[in-house]
């Protein structure tokens, strides 16, 4: 499903060159949960950006789905993230003035579908978060755990590959986090998504199989979580 | 992805900051209705020298006297005086046998006209019995000078509209006497009104024999050298076709008459109505063109105000474009939807602006102060500019928005 080998990512600052990943490789499979885990700078953001088709690597190799992604140019790289990608922000990133529904038809819109099957995939992914009934609303009518529904629906909508969700619960209340968490636990159980969620909050990322831990733009951790917090269970501090 | 989708983003977009999109727009309104406006009026005066010129009687040959020249007449300081005699009239009128209706020597100059307690400077023109068929006016009262009035060198005048209004106000001016320079004479007949030909009116005018003139009048100022001087030989052709011919006549036979060498330079003019159509036409031209382009920069103002206003969109919006292109806008679709966005603005202001120049324009006219014809031409002119500045200035803002990192966009704050 994801295959890297010694992803490299170096920005220009100044005189000076940064590393911000430097040789990162591993593999996640179709159906995993895996979260990646760093404190900030530890270039979890430019991995979530390369995963993403967002950018491309300096060097190294990354196969998405059997596509090779290093050497895509722009275009190609846009309609790749906008097929097999399904992000999901902190922020949501909702359009304002913009219904629900209009906002969970975007990424169809961009993929070339109209009409009535445009309508009814975005109405399907909506009841999926369960959100049926509020397609007409606008985001600022709408709270913000059922805002980061209608960006999970809009996720979902092209049937990607891969659910990237960064730092999901940052901007939400314990409560709602615990909702949004069992949404993902939900869509990986049930319908085998792959979930990504790129976090520096452990708790968040205990509810996973599998943490990647970064720092300095390596990977200094790889490893299964064979007990997983079943979202909606009493919070429990490690 | 559809052009309608792109233009109800757009539409969106304005609609969610509608006193920024109606100023913006505000801004290519004044400039397309300014284009509109000033080209209509520069029409009109196209339309009116043309019309003016046209109800002279097309097939007129005016010879004046003066070196062909393109300049306006007199604008040469160094050149030396050149006269058109009385006799070169004579010359015409006997060798000129077919082809010509009537030939017109006129001579020219302001003198002070009085009556009562009304005096002002007026052209008092010499003319003709035919004066009054080449130059199509129509009496409104009276008769016009005839050629008994010329052979017996009698003090009678005819007034243009405006002069006997001015004079005479309500009273009927026939059988009144004026004084013109001192000299009375009794006046005839009243012209009918021909309208302002854009260039001084041609009611404001006093004719009188040409003959009393050269006798009672003009005094020395109408010879050189003991001989009697003309301002202008004007020659009535009877077709189109030969104007050429009887121009080409003129030419020898006043050549001949004021001795000049073949090699010599004509000291006279003979121009045909279509010559100074052409001559004058060309000036408004330059002058329609002139205005629109004064215009034209009120209209660049507008469109920097538009990549202005685009600009201050694309960085507000940064966060929606790195949302759009993480879920698959390409940088086209991007760049295509911000184009939109400014075109639409241009757009609206540019058909706005139109309906307020043709306003305007129309205002003019009824009011009668300036005249103005709207053509398609300079409708067409301003939608289309209004259309490509749209585009050249929303192409930067667009670019902008376009280039964007999706990653960068996406977090900035």
């Amino acid at each position: 499903m994801i295959q890297t080998e010694d992803l490299m990512k170096v920005y220009q600052m100044g005189d000076s060159d940064v590393r911000a990943l430097d040789g990162a490789s591993f593999t996640i499979e179709k159906g995993e949960m895996v979260a990646i885990m760093g404190p900030s700078g530890s270039g979890k953001s430019t991995l979530m950006s390369i995963i993403g088709c967002l950018d491309v690597p300096t060097s190294g190799k990354y196969i998405l789905d059997g596509l090779s992604v290093e050497n895509m140019d722009e275009a190609k790289l846009a309609e790749t993230r906008g097929r097999k990608i399904g992000f999901v922000f902190q922020q949501f990133n909702l359009l304002a003035r913009t219904s629900a529904l209009e906002n969970v038809m975007l990424p169809l819109t961009y993929a070339g579908v109209s009409g009535k099957e445009r309508t009814d995939r975005a109405m399907k992914a909506l009841e999926r978060v369960g959100l049926s009934k509020r397609t007409h609303h606008a985001p600022n009518e709408l709270s913000g755990g059922q805002q980061q529904r209608v960006a999970i629906a809009r996720a979902l909508v092209n049937e990607p590959a891969i659910l990237l969700a960064d730092e999901p619960t940052g901007a939400l209340d314990s409560k709602t986090s615990v909702e949004i968490m069992e949404l993902f636990q939900k869509l990986h159980s049930e319908n085998g998504q792959t979930v990504i969620l790129v976090t520096h909050d452990s708790y968040v990322a205990r509810h996973t199989n599998r943490i990647i831990k970064l720092s300095d733009g390596r990977i200094v951790s790889d490893e299964i979580n064979p007990n997983p917090i079943k979202a909606g269970a009493p919070r429990v501090e490690a | 992805m559809l052009f309608s989708e792109n233009f109800k983003i757009a539409i969106r977009a304005l609609r969610a900051n509608k006193m920024r999109a109606a100023l913006t727009m505000l801004g290519i309104m004044i400039g397309v209705a300014t284009v509109v406006a000033l080209l209509s009026v520069g029409n009109g005066a196209t339309a009116n020298i043309t019309s003016s010129i046209q109800s002279n009687g097309a097939n007129l040959l005016t010879v004046s006297p003066g070196k062909q020249q393109a300049g306006p007449p007199g604008s040469g300081g160094s050149q030396q005086a050149s006269y058109l005699y009385y006799s070169d009239y004579q010359l015409l009128q006997r060798s000129l046998v077919s082809n010509v209706a009537a030939i017109v020597p006129t001579y020219q100059s302001s003198y002070l006209v009085k009556y009562g307690n009304e005096s002002f400077s007026v052209n008092v023109t010499g003319v003709t019995k035919e004066y009054q068929e080449t130059n199509s006016y129509k009496m409104a009262n009276g008769r016009f000078i005839s050629d008994g009035d010329n052979t017996s060198q009698s003090r009678v005048a005819v007034l243009g509209s405006q002069t006997a209004k001015d004079l005479f106000g309500s009273l009927n001016p026939i059988g009144k006497t004026i004084s013109v320079n001192g000299v009375k004479f009794e006046v005839a007949g009243v012209l009918e009104s021909k309208g302002s030909s854009g260039f001084g009116s041609s009611d404001d005018a006093v004719f009188i024999p040409l003959e009393t003139g050269y006798n009672k009048l003009f005094g020395s100022t109408a010879t050189h050298n003991d001989k009697k001087i003309v301002n202008r030989i004007s020659v009535s052709v009877t077709t189109t076709e030969a104007m050429d011919t009887v121009s080409a006549q003129i030419e020898f036979l006043i050549r001949r008459s004021h001795k000049l060498a073949a090699s010599d330079e004509l000291d006279f003019n003979v121009l045909s109505q279509s010559d100074l159509l052409s001559t004058l036409t060309s000036v408004t031209q330059t002058l329609t063109v002139f205005l629109g382009a004064i215009a034209g920069i009120s209209l660049l103002v507008g469109g920097i105000g538009i990549m202005n206003i685009m600009l201050v969109s694309v960085t507000e919006r940064t966060k929606e474009i790195g949302l759009r292109k993480a879920v698959g806008a390409t940088k086209n679709q991007i760049l295509t939807q911000f184009l939109i966005e400014t075109v639409t603005l241009s757009l609206l202001g540019g058909i706005l602006g139109i309906l307020l120049g043709v306003g305007i324009a129309l205002a003019f006219s009824v009011s009668g102060l300036i005249s103005s014809v709207i053509t398609a031409d300079s409708i067409l002119l301003a939608f289309t500019f209004a259309l490509a500045i749209g585009v050249f200035f929303g192409l930067y803002p667009a670019s902008r928005a376009a280039n964007l990192h999706p990653m960068v966009a996406l977090r900035y704050e």
